[in-house]
C-alpha cells in the first residue's frame, strides 16, 4: 500500500497543558535526575527560575498529547500494527517551569516511503502562555512492511 | 565548567530500570502503549518481551549530557537528536557514553549511544549544549 502524501503540511488542533510542580517531581524522581532544580522551590528561584523547573525531556509530556489526533487522523493512514519510533528532535528555548500553561501544535512535515517502509514526520511547536517557544519537536515514525 | 575538548568521553551514566520501571515512566510520561507494559501483548506482537520506552532512554541520554558537561543545569540543553535502534528491555543495564565533538567558545556538541550489552538501543545521539 503506498504511502499517502495528501496530509503533509496539516496541522491538528493544539492542546495545552498546565505544568505543575508535582508531575515535574514525578518525571525527575523515574529518570532518576537529582538537580533540586526539579523539586524544591528555593533551589528553583534561587537559580534563576520563575518555580521548579521541568528537565528538557519533561517536553513529552506537555508536547505529545498534541499529537493523538494526528497520528489517529485516517488521511495519514498509519497503521499502528507495525508501527515503530525511529527517531527524535527536541530544540529547547525558554525553559519550562511550574505553573506554565504550555499550548502545542503538531503538523505533519513529510511522509514518504523508503525501501519498503512508511516514514511520517511530525513537528510539534511548544509555545508558553507569554508566547515564547519553550521546544520543537521532531517525531520520526516509521511504519515497517508499507 | 573544567576543559571539555574534542574527543573527551562525558562521565558514562550506568543505570538498570527494574522489572516496575515501564509502569513508573508511563504514569509520569502519560505514554501508557501496552508494548510497554503486557508482557503477553508485546510478545503478541513479534517482541522479545514487554520493552523500554525509547523516549524513557532518550531521557537517560539527555540526563548523562547535562550532567556529563553542565552539572545538571537544565538550561545547558539546547538541542537533542536521536536514533532509536533495538528494543530496550527491563532488567538490563543501560549503559549511556558520550565523547565531545566540538568545543566552540561555550557552544559544546557531544555524540551519544546508550547500550544495552551489545545492544544498541540508541545510536548517532548528539547534543548541543550552551556551558
Amino acid at each position: 500500500m503506498p504511502v499517502k502524501t495528501d496530509a503533509v503540511g496539516k496541522s491538528w488542533p493544539s492542546t495545552t497543558y498546565q505544568v505543575g510542580r508535582e508531575k515535574i517531581r514525578e518525571y525527575a524522581t523515574v529518570l532518576g535526575i537529582e538537580n533540586p532544580v526539579h523539586f524544591d522551590v528555593g533551589a528553583a528561584r534561587e537559580a534563576g527560575f520563575r518555580d521548579v523547573v521541568a528537565p528538557p525531556m519533561f517536553a513529552v509530556v506537555y508536547a505529545m498529547p498534541s499529537l493523538a489526533p494526528a497520528m489517529f487522523d485516517p488521511e495519514v493512514g498509519i497503521n499502528f500494527a507495525k508501527l515503530v519510533h525511529g527517531a527524535q528532535t527536541f530544540e529547547w528555548d525558554e525553559p519550562a517551569c511550574s505553573g506554565d500553561e504550555i499550548t502545542t501544535t503538531a503538523r505533519l512535515i513529510s511522509a514518504e516511503e523508503k525501501l519498503g517502509n512508511g516514514f511520517y514526520v511530525f513537528e510539534t511547536t511548544s509555545v508558553n502562555g507569554a508566547g515564547a517557544e519553550v521546544v520543537r519537536g521532531t517525531w520520526t515514525n516509521i511504519v515497517r512492511g508499507v | 565548567m573544567a576543559d571539555l575538548n574534542p574527543g573527551d568521553a562525558i562521565p558514562a551514566l550506568k543505570v538498570t530500570p527494574d522489572k516496575y520501571l515501564p509502569y513508573r515512566y508511563a504514569g509520569a510520561s502519560g505514554d501508557f502503549n501496552p508494548i510497554h507494559l503486557d508482557q503477553d501483548f508485546a510478545k503478541s506482537v513479534g517482541l522479545p518481551s514487554n520493552i523500554l520506552h525509547g523516549l524513557y532512554s532518550m531521557g537517560l541520554v539527555a540526563k548523562a549530557a547535562a550532567v556529563g558537561t553542565a552539572a545538571g543545569d537544565p538550561r545547558a540543553l539546547k538541542k537533542l537528536t536521536v536514533q532509536f535502534r533495538g528494543m530496550g528491555l527491563p532488567e538490563q543495564e543501560v549503559e549511556v557514553t558520550g565523547t565531545v565533538k566540538e568545543v566552540d567558545g561555550d557552544r559544546v556538541v557531544v555524540d551519544l549511544e546508550a547500550v544495552q550489552g551489545d545492544n544498541r538501543i540508541i545510536r548517532n545521539g548528539q547534543a548541543e549544549l550552551e556551558l
